[in-house]
C-alpha cells in the first residue's frame, strides 16, 4: 500500500515524473500543463532527478530535442497541451515513424480559434492519427498510474505514447491518491535498455534515411502492425501492474454493462460522472452501463464489438467534433466497429463539454432518456446531438 | 544495383540502416545528366576539384589527380566550377 | 456525515478561496475521506469574484462535474452578498457560513434566506489581530470545521503546522498566528 495523499493531476503526473526519473525532459510551457513541467523542474532544482532538462524555445522545438535524446538512447519525457500538441504535430509523426519511445504528459484543451485554456478533447484527438500511443485517464489517480505504465508500453512498443488527462477538472482539481513508493516504481519500469541509439559506436547506424517509393510503404506496414501488437502490450503492462500495486486496468473499462440495455461510451473524466448517473438508474430499475474507453490508439475495436455486441442502445459521447458533419471520432470507430454484427445495435452521437462546458448530471440523464426514447418507439430523431450547448 | 528488396517483416524497423558506411552502396552516377571530362595534359594537380567535390569522385593516387569515378559522380559541376580559371581542366558536356 | 458533501467557497481573486478549498480538502483526507478540491476557472483578476469547491464523502467520489447544489456555502467576503446570489442551490438542511462582524440574523435578512442553517464568524478581524493582515480563509476553515463537524480540530490543527512549516521556515509567527486563527474562529463562530 502506498501513501495516500491528496493531490491535482498535475501535481500527480509530475510525482510520477519524479520517480520514473528519465534520463532527458525537454519543454515547453503551456495553460494548462505548465505546472507539470514547473514541478519537475523544481524536482531538478532540488537534486531528486537526475534528468538532463532542456527549456527549449517551442513546443515544436520541445519535442524535435525528444526525438534527438530518444534516438541517442535516453529514455526520454515532455508534457504539453492544446496548441502546444498542435505545434508538436510535425514532430509528432517522425517520434513514431523512427519507433522512438518517448512519452508525453498531456492535458487535454480546446484549440483555438476561438481561444479559450479549458477542457475538450480536440487536441489528441486531432492527433489520433499521428502513430502515438493514446490513453486517456478519468482521474489524478488513473493519471499518475497510467503515467508511470506508458513508459514501459512504449519501450516494448517501440511506440511513443501520450497520457492524457482533462483540463483543470483533472489538472487542477485535487483529489485522493495512492503513490506508489519510489523503489517500486523503479523497479516496475526497470532500467531502460534502447534497442537501437545513435550513440553506440560498435554498432553504427543511420535514422531518419530517406525512403522513396521501393521502402516506405514497407516501413509504414510495419507501424501499422506494431500499433495493432500494442495492444497486447498494453495489456501485458497492465496485468503485471495489477499483479504489484492492485489497481487493475484494460483497454477500456466497464461498467455495470454485463445486463446493461442502454450504455455509454465516453472518455476522460465524465466517465467518473456518468457511473453516478448509472447507479442511480439501475436503483430504479434502469439496465444502464457504461464503457470508458482508456486506450484510444490502438483503438480496440474487436474488443470493443464483443463487449458492445449485445447492448442494443447505445451512446457514444465525444468531446471533440471532427468538424466532418459526421459527428466525433470516437462515435465514428465505435459505429464502424459495430458494423458487422447481425443484430446491428442503434448508436448515436453526444458531442459535449466543448471548451470547459460543464456537464452535469442532469445531461447525462437525458442521455439516457433519450435512448430509452428510442427503445419505446424505434425511432432515432437525432443521429448527431449536441449535450448542453444553447439553441 | 542487383539488391533483392526485401518485404515488410525482414526489415529493420523505423527505417533505419544497422550499418556503417553504407553510402557507398548507393551509386550515385546514375543521377547524372552532365560529365565532367578530366584533362590530365591540362591538369596541374592543385587538388581544389578532389577538396571541392562533395561525392569524393575525384580519383587520386600520390597527390595527383588520376580522373573521376563515374560510379559515384552525379554531374554537379562543382569540380569544374572550381578548377583555376586559367586551367579549366575539367569540362562538362552532355551525358548520352 | 451525508453520503457526499458539497462545498461552495465564495471570494474576491486573491483572497485564498481556492487555496482554502486545498486546506480543507487535505484535512479531511487526514480524517481518512475522500476529498476534491477545484477552483472555478474564469479569468483570474484580483478582486473579482471567484469561486471555489470540495466535495467530500466516506466513499470514492467519481463525480466530476461543477458543484449545483452545495450543502454548504463558505462566503470570504460579505461585499459579495449583495452582488453574488451566495445561496443558490444551497440544499434545504444546508448551511450559510459567512465571514462578517454581523449577527447571523441580520445575514439571514440580507440574503433573504428562509429554512437552513446561517454561521456568522469576525473572520478578518481574528485574522488581522492573530496573522497581522486580512487573510479570513484560515481562520474560516477553524469555524468551518465547527459548523461541519467533518473533521478533528486537533488534527486539523497539527496538518496545518506541517503545511505551513514547510512554506513559512523563515517566518515562525506566522505558523503560530494562523493556528490561533484557526482556534479563534473555531471558538467565536456564532449560529442561529
Ligand atoms: S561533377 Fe560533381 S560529383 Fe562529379 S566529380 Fe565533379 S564535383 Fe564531383
Ligand atoms: S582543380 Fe583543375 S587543376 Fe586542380 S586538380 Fe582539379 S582538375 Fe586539376
Amino acid at each position: 500500500m502506498g501513501k495516500i495523499s491528496a493531490k491535482t493531476g498535475n501535481e500527480a503526473m509530475a510525482e510520477a515524473m519524479r520517480q520514473i526519473n528519465p534520463d532527458v525532459v525537454a519543454a515547453y510551457p503551456i495553460t494548462p500543463a505548465t505546472e507539470i513541467v514547473q514541478i519537475f523542474a523544481g524536482f531538478k532544482s532540488d537534486g531528486l532527478v537526475d534528468t538532463e532538462f532542456i527549456a527549449t524555445e517551442s513546443e515544436h522545438s520541445a519535442l524535435s530535442a525528444c526525438i534527438g535524446s530518444a534516438a541517442s538512447g535516453a529514455r526520454t519525457m515532455t508534457a504539453t497541451a492544446s496548441q502546444g500538441l498542435v505545434l508538436m504535430q510535425e514532430m509528432l509523426y517522425i517520434a513514431s515513424g523512427l519507433r522512438l519511445p518517448i512519452v508525453i504528459a498531456e492535458v487535454n484543451r480546446a484549440l483555438s480559434s476561438p481561444i479559450n485554456i479549458h477542457c475538450d478533447h480536440s487536441d489528441t484527438m486531432g492527433a489520433r492519427d499521428s502513430g502515438w500511443i493514446q490513453i486517456y485517464s478519468e482521474n489524478a489517480q488513473e493519471a499518475y498510474d497510467n503515467l508511470i505504465q506508458a513508459v514501459r508500453i512504449a519501450e516494448s512498443a517501440l511506440l511513443p505514447v501520450m497520457v492524457t488527462i482533462d483540463g483543470f477538472i483533472i489538472s487542477h482539481g485535487m483529489e485522493r491518491i495512492e503513490i506508489i513508493p519510489d523503489e517500486e516504481v523503479k523497479g516496475f519500469i526497470g532500467e531502460y535498455r534502447p534497442r537501437y541509439t545513435l550513440l553506440d559506436e560498435e554498432r553504427s547506424i543511420t535514422m531518419g534515411a530517406i525512403d522513396f517509393t521501393d521502402y516506405f510503404f514497407e516501413h509504414k506496414r510495419q507501424q501499422i502492425e506494431a500499433m495493432k501488437e500494442a495492444k497486447e502490450k498494453i495489456i501485458e503492462v497492465s496485468k503485471e501492474f495489477n499483479s504489484r500495486f492492485k489497481r487493475d486496468y484494460g483497454l477500456f473499462e466497464c461498467y455495470r454493462l454485463e445486463d446493461a440495455r442502454y450504455a455509454l461510451v465516453v472518455l476522460g473524466s465524465t466517465g467518473g460522472t456518468v457511473k453516478v448517473v448509472v447507479d442511480e438508474l439501475r436503483e430504479d430499475g434502469v439496465k444502464a452501463g457504461l464503457l470508458k474507453v482508456r486506450v484510444f490508439r490502438p483503438f480496440p475495436w474487436q474488443e470493443i464489438k464483443d463487449t458492445l455486441a449485445y447492448i442494443p442502445f447505445i451512446a457514444v459521447m465525444d468531446r471533440s467534433d471532427g468538424l466532418s458533419s459526421l459527428g466525433g471520432p470516437v462515435f465514428q470507430e465505435i459505429r464502424s466497429a459495430l458494423y458487422d454484427i447481425d443484430s446491428r445495435p442503434k448508436v448515436i452521437n453526444y458531442i459535449y463539454g466543448l471548451g470547459g462546458r460543464d456537464t452535469k448530471l442532469h445531461h447525462i440523464k437525458q442521455v439516457f432518456q433519450d435512448l430509452q426514447g428510442i427503445d419505446r418507439t424505434g425511432r432515432i430523431d437525432g443521429l448527431i446531438n449536441y449535450l448542453g450547448v444553447r439553441e | 544495383m542487383s539488391l533483392k528488396t526485401k518485404g515488410w517483416r525482414e526489415l529493420p524497423i523505423g527505417g533505419l540502416i544497422l550499418e556503417g558506411g553504407t553510402s557507398e552502396m548507393y551509386k550515385t552516377g546514375g543521377w547524372r545528366s552532365l560529365k565532367p571530362i578530366w584533362s590530365e595534359e591540362k591538369c596541374t594537380h592543385c587538388l581544389t576539384c578532389w577538396i571541392y567535390c562533395p561525392d569524393s569522385a575525384i580519383l587520386l593516387s600520390d597527390e595527383k589527380v588520376q580522373g573521376i569515378n563515374y560510379d559515384y559522380c552525379k554531374g554537379c559541376g562543382i569540380c569544374a566550377k572550381e578548377c583555376p580559371t586559367k586551367v579549366k581542366a575539367i569540362e562538362m558536356v552532355e551525358e548520352r | 456525515m451525508k453520503e457526499l458533501v458539497e462545498i461552495r467557497w465564495h471570494g474576491r481573486g486573491g483572497q485564498g478561496a481556492k487555496t482554502a478549498a486545498l486546506l480543507f480538502a487535505d484535512a479531511a483526507l487526514g480524517e481518512g475521506k475522500y476529498v476534491q478540491a477545484f477552483p472555478e476557472y474564469g479569468p483570474e483578476r484580483m478582486g473579482a469574484p471567484v469561486q471555489s469547491f470540495n466535495r467530500l464523502s466516506d466513499r470514492p467520489i467519481t463525480l466530476h462535474c461543477g458543484v449545483e447544489e452545495p450543502s454548504v456555502v463558505v462566503v470570504l467576503d460579505e461585499t459579495l452578498l449583495e452582488i453574488v446570489d451566495v445561496v443558490r442551490g444551497l440544499v434545504e438542511d444546508g448551511i450559510l457560513l459567512v465571514n462578517t462582524s454581523e449577527i447571523p440574523q441580520a445575514i439571514r435578512r440580507k440574503v433573504r434566506l428562509e429554512g437552513r442553517k446561517v454561521f456568522t464568524v469576525d473572520a478578518s478581524t481574528i485574522s488581522r489581530e492573530t496573522i497581522g493582515q486580512d487573510i479570513p480563509n484560515t481562520p474560516m476553515l477553524g469555524a468551518l470545521i465547527k459548523v461541519t463537524g467533518f473533521i478533528n480540530l486537533e488534527r486539523m490543527l497539527d496538518d496545518t503546522r506541517r503545511r505551513l512549516e514547510k512554506k513559512f521556515k523563515s517566518k515562525p509567527e506566522l505558523i503560530d498566528g494562523n493556528i490561533n486563527a484557526i482556534k479563534r474562529a473555531y471558538q467565536e463562530v456564532k449560529g442561529e
